[in-house]
C-alpha cells in the first residue's frame, strides 16, 4: 500500500542553521502520527515543508505517491485541497469574522454558497465547543484558546483527507484539551483521515496517536507504536517523556 | 585594503540592487497574471475601492484645495512681474490638471493607502495568515494582491479628477475673493486654454501611479519579515519607494505624452 505521506531525506537549513538534516517518515492512510520533540527542533518547519510553505533544500516528499516538492499552480491546489492545517498561532484572518474564517475553505476552495457555508460553519464551531454567538465576532475578540478552536474548526470544516495539527491543545484548559483530543481522534476514526500532529503534551499524544515519532537534531531518532513509547529503549525519548532536565538532550540555557 | 573594502561595498550594493529588482519584477509578473486570470474577487475589489477611494477623499480634497489656493496666489505674484496677471486662471488650470492634481493626490494616497496595504499584508505575513490562505487552496496573489491593484488603478483617476476640480475651485476662490478677478472672466479664462489632453493625461498618469502605489504596498508587505518591527519597516519602505517611483514615472510619462 502506498503511504499517504512519505518523506525521505528531507533537509532544510535557514542560513547557517541546519534545522532538518535528513528526515525520513512514512504515514499510512488513516493513521495518526504524533511528532514530539523539544522546542525549536523544527517540528513546525517539518509540517510547513509538507504543506509546501517552506521549500526543502533536499529530499523528497510524496503525498499519495505523488512528489509534491516544487509543485505549482493547479497541481499544487489539487494537493492542498486534501489538507487541513491548524497553525500553532491559529493564524485566523483578522479581516473576517469567526464564521467566515471557518467557512473560508468551503466558500473559496470548494465554491459553496455563503448560506449553506454559514450553516456548516456554525455546525463545525459547535463540534469544537463554540456557541453560535461566537460566530459573528472578530478573531481579535477571542481568547487564545478560543482562537485555537476556531483554527481547528477551519481545518476540519472541509473534511480533508489529511489533517495537520501544530500543537492543538497548547493554551487550552485540561478539560477543553481533552475535548479537542477526542475530536481529533474522532475525525481520524470517523472520516478516515490521516493525521500528523505536533505536541509537547504526552497525555494528548497517547490519546490521538497510533504512532509516535521523535524529532531531534534534525532527524527522526525514534518512532514506534504509541504503546512502545514507555519502553522505547531510547535515552532521548525517555528523557522527553519524563520531562527531565538531565539527560542526553541539553537545553541551551545558562546553568547558575 | 581600504580600496578593496570600498569596491566590495559597491559590488555588494550593486548585486543587492539586482536581486531586489529581479524579485520585484517577478512579483509584478505574478501580480499581473493574477489580475488577468480568474478567479476574480469583485467583493474584495469593491471593498478596496472604498478603502482606497472613499476614505481618501478628505485628505485628497483638503490638500488639493490648499494647493490650488497657493498656486493661484504664487502665479499671480510671479506673473505680476511681467504684467501677465490675466493669464493666472489658464496657467493654474493647466498646472493643476497636468501635474499638481495627479502628483499631490497620488502622494497623499501613497502615504495613506500604500502604508495601509503594506501594514495589512505585512501583518498577515508575519502572523502566518498568508500561509493559512495558501493551505486553504487560495492564491494570495489573486486574493490579496490583484484586488488591491485593480482597485487602485480604477480609483486613482477618480480621486485625481476630484482633486482637479477642488484645486481649480480653490484657485478660483482666491482669484475672485482676494485677487479681484470677476467670476465670469476667471472661469472663461480657465476654460479657454484648457485642452482635453491636459485632463486626460493627468488621469492616465493617475492610473499608473495607482498601480505603483498598490504594487509597492503589496510587495513590501508580502516580503516583510520578523514581527512588528518588520511590518513597520515594510510600511516605511512602501511609502518611500512608491513616492520615488511615482515621481520618476511622472517624468517619463510627461515625456511620452507631450514631447514632440
Ligand atoms: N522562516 C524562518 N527563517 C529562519 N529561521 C526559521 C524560520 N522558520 C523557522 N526557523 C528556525 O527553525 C528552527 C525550528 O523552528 P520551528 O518553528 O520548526 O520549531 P518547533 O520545533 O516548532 O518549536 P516549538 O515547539 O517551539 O514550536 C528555529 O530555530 C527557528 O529559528
Ligand atoms: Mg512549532
Amino acid at each position: 500500500m502506498t503511504p499517504k505521506i512519505k518523506l525521505s531525506g528531507v533537509r532544510k537549513s535557514f542560513g547557517q542553521k541546519m534545522v532538518l538534516d535528513g528526515v525520513d517518515l512514512e504515514i499510512a492512510p488513516g493513521q495518526s502520527v504524533v511528532v514530539i520533540g523539544g522546542s525549536g527542533v523544527g517540528k513546525s518547519v517539518l509540517l510547513k515543508c509538507i504543506l509546501g510553505l517552506v521549500t526543502p533544500d533536499e529530499g523528497s516528499i510524496e503525498v499519495d505517491g505523488v512528489e509534491v516538492t516544487g509543485l505549482r499552480g493547479g497541481a499544487r491546489s489539487e494537493v492542498l485541497r486534501k489538507f487541513g492545517m491548524l497553525f500553532q498561532s491559529a493564524a485566523l484572518f483578522d479581516s473576517l469574522t469567526v464564521w467566515e474564517n471557518v467557512a473560508f475553505g468551503l466558500i473559496e476552495g470548494a465554491g459553496m454558497a455563503r448560506g449553506p457555508a454559514h450553516t456548516k460553519a456554525i455546525e463545525t464551531l459547535a463540534r469544537v465547543g463554540l456557541a453560535e454567538d461566537v460566530a459573528e465576532l472578530d478573531p481579535a475578540e477571542l481568547s487564545g484558546g478560543m482562537k485555537k478552536r476556531v483554527g481547528l474548526a477551519r481545518a476540519i470544516a472541509t473534511t480533508p483527507e489529511i489533517l495537520f495539527f501544530d500543537e492543538p491543545t497548547t493554551g487550552l484548559d485540561p478539560i477543553m484539551g481533552d475535548v479537542i483530543n477526542d475530536l481529533i481522534a474522532k475525525s481520524v476514526r470517523e472520516l478516515g483521515a490521516t493525521a500528523l500532529s505536533i505536541t509537547h503534551d504526552l497525555a494528548s499524544a497517547r490519546k490521538i496517536a497510533d504512532r509516535i515519532a521523535m524529532l531531534h537534531d534534525g532527524r527522526i531518532i525514534w518512532q514506534g507504536p504509541v504503546a512502545d513509547v514507555d519502553h522505547s529503549g531510547n535515552d532521548h525519548v525517555d528523557q522527553f517523556i519524563h520531562g527531565r532536565a538531565d539527560g542526553p538532550i541539553q537545553m541551551q540555557v545558562l546553568k547558575p | 585594503m581600504f580600496v578593496i573594502t570600498f569596491l566590495a561595498t559597491i559590488g555588494r550594493t550593486f548585486l543587492n540592487f539586482l536581486r531586489v529588482s529581479g524579485r520585484l519584477a517577478m512579483f509584478a509578473g505574478r501580480a499581473m497574471d493574477a489580475v488577468i486570470r480568474p478567479p476574480f474577487y469583485p467583493r474584495l475589489i469593491l471593498k478596496q475601492m472604498a478603502s482606497i477611494g472613499y476614505y481618501s477623499l478628505p485628505v485628497v480634497g483638503l490638500t488639493a484645495l490648499f494647493t490650488g489656493m497657493v498656486l493661484a496666489l504664487q502665479i499671480f505674484l510671479g506673473s505680476a512681474r511681467f504684467n501677465a496677471e490675466s493669464a493666472v486662471a489658464s496657467i493654474v488650470v493647466i498646472g493643476i490638471t497636468r501635474e499638481i492634481g495627479p502628483v499631490i493626490a497620488s502622494l497623499m494616497v501613497a502615504g495613506r493607502v500604500g502604508a495601509a496595504i503594506a501594514a495589512e499584508i505585512g501583518t498577515m505575513r508575519v502572523t502566518e495568515q498568508i500561509d493559512a490562505l495558501t493551505t486553504l487552496a487560495t492564491n494570495p496573489f489573486r486574493y490579496l494582491v490583484a484586488p488591491r491593484l485593480i482597485a487602485a488603478v480604477l480609483t486613482l483617476p477618480i480621486l485625481v479628477l476630484i482633486a482637479d476640480i477642488v484645486g481649480v475651485f480653490g484657485a478660483y476662490t482666491v482669484g475672485v475673493v482676494k485677487l479681484g478677478f470677476s467670476p465670469v472672466a476667471y472661469i472663461q479664462n480657465s476654460l479657454d486654454f484648457l485642452q482635453v489632453m491636459d485632463v486626460v493625461s493627468g488621469l492616465a498618469k493617475a492610473a499608473v501611479f495607482g498601480f505603483i502605489i498598490a504594487l509597492m504596498g503589496c510587495y513590501h508587505g508580502y516580503y516583510s519579515r520578523g514581527g512588528a518591527q518588520g511590518v513597520g519597516k515594510a510600511t516605511t519602505n512602501a511609502v518611500v519607494s512608491a513616492s520615488i517611483l511615482l515621481l520618476s514615472a511622472d517624468y517619463v510619462l510627461t515625456e511620452l505624452f507631450f514631447a514632440q
